[in-house]
């Protein structure tokens, strides 16, 4: 600042390049300022307008614009997510319904068959007791008979033994009332 | 800028802490007429090369991950496009781009002006003051073509006593007039003000005994001057959206 010009600088500058009083108030520099900041001005309003802040506005609006489209389309994820949940729970229930039937079928048909078998076991079981009741009740018979015909005859020859005759007809008659008591 | 002293100062300490506000021209010498190629007119300019650099430059890739400088031009735009709708309301975001014109050159200005060497715009009246006025003169206009007359209803409290509503009126007008005057000074105020106190501090830092204290007051001061810049940018736009709010709704 302290140049070689010293007078040429205006009137508010001493000989020595130093300050004469506030730079800020000398008149003789202010219609440059005010020139310039007036073309600074319209610069800056110029760029901001015609191209900085359309460019902007652009972005923040598509950046928001994209930020709820991504919200939506989670939404959205999320949604069918739930879905996918519930149709999975429901094949869950489903498939243990189906379960319990064919376990309760099974034991329906399990118990079905034990029964018949059961029943068939048991008629088979009263067939053969009935039969060997049948055959006890014939060989007692036959041993009754046996025994009657043998008092018979035993009676007879001890009748005949001890000088007596007797005919048949008594003698099966004493022979059944001994029998009898 | 004001540092080489030796030339003329009685040696030791010499101050001069505004010369760092003179404007010079920097092809050649001579008088400056308002369309000479200044200080100013460079770092002005450096201005608008940094605001293209940012919202033009930075936003090229249109991208919707931003990248870091256009994350910046875009946080930037947010921030002033609520600041506008919260306080004018959804019918003052047409003025947006006016808005941010204003805050992006006064924010990028003060910024600038904290480089070592570099020339700060902000701090000169006129400029302010062209910033303040025109402001002040385009709601004005924009109040009266809006409501016409009507517009005057701003001074008149209706719901104040009848008999207070004159002088309330006054001292409504006055501080409307006040509004101007206001704005410009305080924004170039704190920028030249804490310019030469980061100078005056400069200039103590060639007294050997004083000078880390000198330094460490630099560093503070500097410290303090970047959240200065910042606050003069936001309360510039924000007066201005609340003065905008008045001409489109001038009812209380």
């Amino acid at each position: 600042m302290a140049t070689e010009t010293t007078e040429a600088a205006g009137v508010c500058v001493d000989a020595g390049g130093y300050a004469l009083g506030m730079p800020q108030l000398c008149a003789d520099w202010m219609p440059n300022q005010i020139f310039w900041l007036l073309v600074a001005l319209a610069a800056i309003y110029f760029v901001m307008s015609r191209i900085a802040l359309p460019r902007i506005g652009a972005v923040l609006a598509e950046r928001s614009g994209t930020i709820t489209n991504d919200i939506a389309a989670a939404e959205d994820l999320k949604n069918k997510a739930a879905e996918a949940e519930a149709a999975y729970d429901k094949a869950l229930v489903d498939a243990r319904a189906e379960a319990a039937k064919i376990v309760a079928e099974a034991k329906a048909e399990i118990q079905a068959e034990l029964d018949a078998e059961l029943q068939k076991a048991d008629a088979e079981i009263a067939a053969k007791a009935a039969e060997s009741e049948a055959a006890i009740v014939e060989i007692r018979d036959g041993a009754v008979k046996s025994v009657t015909a043998v008092a018979k005859d035993t009676a007879k020859e001890l009748v005949a033994a001890m000088g007596g005759s007797a005919d048949a007809k008594t003698i099966t008659a004493a022979v059944n009332a001994r029998m009898k008591g | 800028m004001a540092t080489e002293t030796d030339a003329h100062s009685e040696g030791g300490l010499a101050f001069h802490p505004l010369d760092q506000f003179i404007v010079e021209p920097v092809f050649g010498d001579g008088a400056v007429s308002f369309y000479t190629v200044t200080n100013v007119t460079v770092w002005m300019g450096i201005a608008l090369l940094a605001i293209i650099g940012v919202f033009v430059m930075g936003s090229r890739g249109r991208a919707i991950v931003p990248t870091r400088v256009q994350s910046i031009g875009e946080l930037i735009y947010g921030f002033v496009y609520k600041m506008v709708e919260d306080v004018t309301g959804k019918d003052g975001v047409k003025y947006f781009p006016y808005i941010i014109t204003l805050f992006l050159f006064v924010l990028f200005s003060n910024y600038l002006a904290l480089i070592p060497m570099s020339y700060s715009p902000t701090s000169m009246i006129a400029v302010t003051a062209i910033l303040g006025f025109g402001v002040f003169t385009a709601i004005t206009i924009l109040g009266f073509v809006k409501h016409g007359a009507s517009f005057l209803g701003l001074f008149w409290m209706a719901d104040a006593p009848l008999f207070l509503r004159p002088i309330i009126a006054v001292i409504e007008v006055i501080s409307y007039f006040v509004r101007p005057v206001s704005l410009s000074i305080r924004l170039a105020g704190n920028i030249a003000a804490g310019h030469v106190v980061l100078k005056v501090f400069a200039g103590f830092a060639a007294l050997a005994v004083v000078s880390p204290f000198a330094i460490l007051g630099i560093v503070a001061i500097y410290g303090l001057e970047i959240l200065v810049c910042g606050i003069q940018a936001y309360v510039f736009t924000i007066l201005t959206c609340v003065y905008l709010k008045d001409a489109l709704h001038p009812a209380h």
